[in-house]
C-alpha cells in the first residue's frame, strides 16, 4: 500500500498516484421555489470551485455544517448527481465523459455508504438480497450466497442474518449491512456519507473501528463526510473543512486539528463540546454570531466574512485563495491564524 | 432517529422466526375485526355466486309458477319474491351479482394495470414527461363521470370497426372497456405519488450507485414497495365499478345481453318502480345486496390501507 | 434543602404492542431541584424521552403510566385532562429536537407566542404582544418586533429553536424539559442555543431537565447527571464526579467510547442495545458488561450510595477500589 502523499498541494495536475482527482467542481441547483428579487429564478450555489485529491488507501475527511456542500460533493464524486462544471477524474478517467454503460463498469470501483440506516435498505428485500444486489446488477456470476456470507462475517454479523429483513435489526447493525453491500464489488473508493451520525454514541465507536479495520485489510480509500469533527479525527489522514460550498482549509488531519489557520476551522473546533467538564468550562470559546447564510445568495468575497471576527473590507472585495501555511496545510484567508 | 423499541438480533437468535414485511402486514390486517368479518361475508357471497347452478333455484328467465305469478311477495317457492314477469328474485339476484362482480373485477384489474404503468413511468421520469402525463390525467378526470360515460357509450358504439374489440353496445364487455378507460386516473395518481416518495429514498440511490438501470429499479424496488397502495386502489376500483354499473343501469343503460340476463344494477334499477307500488321486496333485497357488497369491500380496502401503510414499516 | 420541583417515584410505562407488552420505563426515581440543570443521559431504548413524555401526559393511548410524578405539589400520573392542560405550558414546558414540528406553519411567530401567554394568563391582546416581543429579545432574536410578524419558514433552524424556547418560558414555568434540543442543529449553532437555555434559566429561575446522548453538552452546562439504561436509572451523580469516577460499568463504557484526543482506537461497548420486549433479567446491562458476575442475573439492582454518587451496580464499591 503506497504511503499517501499528504504534501501534494492542490493545483498540481492529476496522475502520479491519485485515485481520485477533483478539479474546480461546481454544482448549482435550480430551485422551483418562488422567484427571488428581480424575478430571477433562485439558484442554490451548493458547491463552488472545489478541488482535492485522494490517494489510494487514504482517508480524506470532508467536514462542514449544513449548507457546506459536503454531501453534494460526495454525490458528484460518484456522479450520482451531475456536476454543473468541473472535473472528476477517477483512476485517471474523466467521469463526465463516460456513457451510461461505461459508467456502469466504473461503478464497480466506487461505492457509497449512506447516513440513514433506516432508509438505505429496501424494507421488502432480505438482507442477503440487498447485499447481493450489486453482484446481481453488475452481472457477476458464481454463487452469490457464499460471497454474501463472507461479507456479513467481515462486518461482524453472522451468516444466519442473511435471510432476515432490515426492520429486525438495530441502527448500528443496519449500517454494517450497508457497509457489507458497499464492499460487495471490492471497490477502490468508498464515499461514507455521515455514516455514524444517526447511531448511538457507544455504537459509533464500533462502526468507526470497522471502517479502520477494513481499510487496513483491504486498502480502499475513503471520503469520510461528517459534521462531527471528533469522529473524523479517528479515521482521516487528511481533512478538508468546507463552508458554503468552498473549501476553507485542507491538510494533514493532525495539523489541522492542532494548528488550524482558518478562523472558521478554529470556530468549529471551539464549538465542539468536550466530554470533560473542567476543560470544557474553562475554555476560551469562540462564539459565532447568527446562522449560516443561505447558499442562494452567498456573501461576496470571502463567504465566511459575515460571521468572522477578523473580517475587513478586503474580505468583502476579494475572495481569498488556498495558500500554503506554516505547517503544510492550505487555507483560504486574508488574515489567517497562527 | 433513535428507535426506542429496538429489536436487535444477536448471533444466537437463529431460533427467532423470520418476520417478513408480508407477515407483519397480514397481522395488521387481521387486527381489524370489521375487515375480517367482511372477508367472510364476501367470501360466502362469492361462493354462492360461483356455485350458481346449484344455489340458484330457478333459471334467470324462468317463471316461478304458472300465472298468476307477477309480483308475488316472499314465500316458500320464491324466497325473495318475484318480479313483474314472475321470475324468482333470489335466483336473479345470484346471476345478477355474478355479472356485476365480473364487471367490477375485470375493469378494476385493467384500470389498475393502466394506472400503474402510467403512474410509475410519470413519477419516475419526472420533469416534462411527468407534467404532460399528469395534465392528460387531469383532462380525463375533468369530465363528469356519468355524462362522459353516456356520451362515450354512444360514441364508441357508433364506431363500427371497434365493435369486434369492445363488444356490442349493451354487452358486458363494453361496460368493462368503458370503466377501464375512465377508471385508471385515480390509480395513476396514487402510484405516481408513491413513486415520487420512494424515488428519493436512499436504497434507490444505492441501486443507482451500483449501476442499476431505470427499468430494474422500477421492477425490483418501486413496484414491490408500492404494492400496498396499489392493492388499496384495486379494492376501491372494484367498488367504484360495481356502483358505476348500478348507476348506468338505473338510467337504463345497463348491460342487456338479452334472454333476460340481468345485473345487480338492473335489479337495483327496477327498485325505482317498486317503491311506489308497494312491492317492497323488489327494492329492498337488491339494494341491501349492493350496500353489503360496497360496505364489505370498503372495510377490506380500509384495512388493507392500514396494513400496508409504508410509514408504519419504518419502525417495524 | 427545599423540596424538589419535580419528584418522580417508581415511574413505570408500559406500551401495548402487537408483539406483547413493552415496558419502556421500569421504575425510575428522580428529583429535580429548583433552578438546577439536570442531565438525563441515555441511548436507544433507555426510556429517557418516554419518562418525561409520561410526566407531561403526552404519550399515546397505548401507554399505561404507573407510579408517581409530583410537580410543585400536583400529582401528574392519572391526572385529569383539565389539570394537565392547566399545568402544561404554565408549570412545566417541553421543547423537542425538531422545532419545526412545534410551530404552526400558517401562523405568525408573534401570534403563536401570544396564544401561549393568553392561554394561561389573563392578558389583553396588546399586553401579550408586547410581552411576546420582549420574550423574543430575551432569547436573542434580532429585530424582535419585525420578526414577530414573520412565519416559521422564514426562520433558520437555530432561530426556530430560540422561538420555541421563548414559547416554552412564556409563562415562567417551574420546569423546562429539553429533549435533545441541539441534536438537529449545526455545532456552531448548538453552542448558541445552550447559551440561551442557560440565560433563560438564570433569568427565570427555571429548573431544566436536559435529555441528551451527548456527554460533551452535558459537560458544558449541567450540574447533575442521571444515566439511564434499558428503562432504569443506573447512575446518579454530580457533574465532576461522573466524569472523574463513574460508578457504573455502562457509564464507564459510554465515556470510553467517545472520540478523544490521544487515543488510537475507539473502544465501543460490546453487544447491542437491549431488546425492550425481552430485556435481560436482573441487571439489563450484564450481557454487555465485562465485570458481570453470576449475581447480576438475579434481582433488580437498586440505586445505592457509593461515595459521592448513586449507582445501580452491585459491584460498584468493589470495582472502584484501586486494584
Amino acid at each position: 500500500m503506497t504511503q499517501p502523499d499528504i504534501k501534494t498541494p492542490v493545483g498540481v495536475p492529476a496522475g502520479g498516484g491519485s485515485l481520485l482527482s477533483v478539479r474546480g467542481l461546481v454544482k448549482q441547483f435550480q430551485t422551483k421555489a418562488a422567484r427571488g428579487k428581480g424575478g430571477r429564478k433562485r439558484v442554490v450555489q451548493a458547491v463552488s470551485d472545489v478541488s482535492f485529491d485522494v490517494a489510494p488507501g487514504e482517508t480524506l475527511g470532508l467536514v462542514g455544517e449544513s449548507g457546506s456542500g459536503k454531501t453534494t460533493v460526495g454525490r458528484c464524486v460518484l456522479r450520482l448527481i451531475e456536476p454543473t462544471s468541473g472535473q472528476v477524474l477517477f483512476e485517471g478517467v474523466d467521469l463526465a465523459k463516460l456513457s451510461f454503460e461505461e459508467l456502469r463498469v466504473v461503478r464497480r470501483r466506487m461505492q457509497i455508504v449512506f447516513q440513514d440506516p433506516y432508509a438505505s435498505l429496501d424494507p421488502k428485500m432480505t438482507v442477503g438480497a440487498s447485499i447481493a444486489e450489486p453482484l446481481v446488477v453488475q452481472g457477476v456470476g458464481g454463487d452469490h450466497k457464499e460471497k454474501v456470507v463472507s461479507l456479513l462475517e467481515l462486518v461482524g454479523l453472522s451468516a444466519d442474518h442473511a435471510r432476515r429483513f432490515p426492520h429486525e435489526f438495530s441502527g448500528g447493525q443496519r449500517q454494517r449491512i450497508g457497509v457489507a453491500r458497499a464492499l460487495a464489488l471490492d471497490p477502490a473508493l468508498i464515499v461514507l456519507d455521515e455514516p455514524v451520525s444517526a447511531l448511538d454514541v457507544s455504537i459509533q465507536a464500533g462502526v468507526v473501528n470497522l471502517f479502520n479495520d477494513l481499510q487496513s485489510r483491504l486498502g480502499m480509500s475513503y471520503v469520510f463526510i461528517a459534521h462531527d469533527l471528533s469522529v473524523v479525527r479517528h479515521t482521516a489522514d487528511r481533512v478538508a473543512v468546507m463552508y458554503l460550498g468552498k473549501i476553507m482549509e485542507i491538510g494533514d488531519a493532525e495539523t489541522v486539528y492542532e494548528h488550524p489557520t482558518h478562523p472558521y476551522t478554529k470556530a468549529l473546533l471551539s464549538a465542539v463540546p468536550l466530554p470533560n467538564p473542567r476543560v470544557e468550562r474553562s475554555r476560551n470559546r469562540i462564539m459565532l454570531e447568527g446562522d449560516v447564510p443561505s447558499p442562494v445568495n452567498p456573501p461576496s468575497g470571502c463567504r465566511f466574512r459575515t460571521r468572522c471576527w477578523k473580517a475587513t473590507d478586503l474580505c468583502a472585495m476579494q475572495e481569498p485563495v488556498l495558500e500554503v501555511r506554516a505547517h503544510g496545510q492550505l487555507s483560504a484567508c486574508h488574515h489567517p491564524e497562527g | 432517529m433513535s428507535n426506542e423499541f429496538t429489536t436487535a438480533l444477536t448471533g444466537g437468535d437463529a431460533a427467532v422466526p423470520v418476520v417478513s414485511p408480508r407477515r407483519m402486514a397480514f397481522n395488521r390486517f387481521v387486527s381489524h375485526r370489521a375487515a375480517v368479518v367482511s372477508v367472510f361475508v364476501l367470501a360466502i357471497l362469492v361462493l354462492f355466486v360461483a356455485l350458481s347452478p346449484f344455489t340458484a333455484r330457478y333459471g334467470v328467465n324462468q317463471s316461478v309458477q304458472a300465472p298468476p305469478n307477477s309480483f308475488l311477495s316472499p314465500r316458500a317457492n320464491a324466497w325473495l319474491g318475484t318480479d313483474d314477469i314472475g321470475r324468482d328474485l333470489y335466483s336473479r339476484l345470484i346471476y345478477g351479482v355474478r355479472v356485476s362482480l365480473i364487471i367490477g373485477l375485470f375493469s378494476a384489474i385493467i384500470s389498475v394495470l393502466i394506472g400503474c404503468v402510467v403512474g410509475a413511468v410519470a413519477g419516475f421520469r419526472g420533469g416534462r414527461f411527468d407534467d404532460v402525463v399528469m395534465r392528460v390525467t387531469d383532462l380525463f378526470l375533468a369530465f363528469p363521470f356519468l355524462v362522459t360515460l353516456l356520451v362515450m357509450r354512444n360514441m364508441l358504439g357508433a364506431i363500427s370497426w371497434l365493435t369486434p374489440i369492445v363488444g356490442k353496445l349493451s354487452s358486458v364487455r363494453f361496460i368493462i372497456v368503458l370503466f377501464s378507460i375512465f377508471g385508471w386516473m385515480g390509480v395513476a395518481r396514487i402510484v405516481r405519488g408513491q413513486v415520487l416518495a420512494l424515488k428519493e429514498r436512499e436504497f434507490i440511490e444505492a441501486a443507482r450507485a451500483v449501476g442499476a438501470t431505470r427499468r430494474y429499479i422500477v421492477r425490483r424496488h418501486l413496484l414491490p414497495n408500492s404494492i400496498g397502495p396499489i392493492m388499496v386502489a384495486l379494492t376501491f376500483s372494484v367498488v367504484g365499478a360495481i356502483i358505476g354499473e348500478s348507476t348506468l343501469a338505473f338510467f337504463g343503460y345497463g348491460p342487456q345481453a338479452g334472454d333476460g340476463a340481468t345485473s345487480l344494477g338492473i335489479l337495483v334499477g327496477q327498485a325505482k318502480g317498486a317503491v311506489n307500488t308497494g312491492f317492497w321486496w323488489l327494492a329492498l333485497f337488491p339494494c341491501l345486496t349492493l350496500v353489503t357488497i360496497a360496505l364489505t369491500i370498503n372495510f377490506i380496502g380500509d384495512a388493507l390501507r392500514d396494513a400496508t401503510d409504508p410509514r408504519m414499516q419504518k419502525d417495524g | 434543602m427545599s423540596s424538589p420541583v419535580l419528584q418522580v417515584r417508581g415511574l413505570k410505562v408500559t406500551f401495548s404492542t402487537p408483539l406483547g407488552p413493552l415496558v419502556a420505563v421500569r421504575g425510575v426515581d428522580l428529583d429535580v431541584s429548583a433552578g438546577e440543570m439536570t442531565a438525563v443521559v441515555g441511548e436507544s431504548g433507555s426510556g429517557k424521552s418516554v419518562s418525561f413524555l409520561a410526566a407531561m401526559g403526552l404519550l399515546p393511548k397505548t401507554a399505561t403510566v404507573e407510579g408517581s410524578v409530583i410537580l410543585d405539589g400536583h400529582q401528574l400520573v392519572g391526572a385529569s385532562p383539565k389539570l394537565m392542560r392547566s399545568v402544561r405550558g404554565r408549570l412545566i414546558s417541553m421543547i423537542f429536537q425538531d422545532p419545526l414540528s412545534a410551530l404552526n406553519p400558517v401562523h405568525r411567530i408573534g401570534a403563536q407566542i401570544t396564544e401561549m401567554l393568553r392561554a394561561h394568563q389573563t392578558m389583553g391582546e396588546r399586553a401579550a404582544r408586547t410581552r411576546a416581543v420582549e420574550l423574543l429579545e430575551i432569547v436573542g432574536i434580532p429585530q424582535p418586533g419585525d420578526r414577530a410578524m414573520q412565519y416559521p419558514h422564514e426562520f433558520s433552524g437555530g432561530m426556530r429553536q430560540r422561538v420555541v424556547i421563548a414559547m416554552a418560558i412564556a409563562n415562567s414555568p417551574k420546569l423546562l424539559i429539553a429533549d435533545e434540543p441541539t441534536t438537529a442543529l449545526d455545532v456552531t449553532v448548538q453552542a448558541q442555543i445552550l447559551e440561551v437555555i442557560q440565560k433563560v434559566q438564570a433569568q427565570f429561575g427555571t429548573a431544566v431537565v436536559l435529555i441528551t446522548h451527548d456527554l460533551g453538552v452535558v459537560a458544558r452546562v449541567c450540574e447533575r447527571v442521571n444515566v439511564m439504561y434499558a428503562g432504569r436509572l443506573v447512575e446518579r451523580s454530580g457533574i465532576h464526579e461522573i466524569f472523574d469516577a463513574p460508578t457504573h460499568p455502562y457509564t464507564r463504557g459510554l465515556l470510553a467510547s467517545l472520540p478523544q484526543t490521544g487515543i488510537e482506537r475507539l473502544v465501543p461497548i460490546a453487544g447491542f442495545p437491549p431488546n425492550m420486549l425481552r430485556p435481560p433479567s436482573g441487571c439489563a446491562f450484564r450481557t454487555r458488561c465485562a465485570d458481570a458476575i453470576a449475581e447480576c442475573e438475579h434481582g433488580v439492582p437498586e440505586l445505592h450510595t457509593v461515595g459521592a454518587a448513586q449507582s445501580a451496580c452491585i459491584r460498584a464499591a468493589e470495582l472502584m477500589r484501586p486494584r
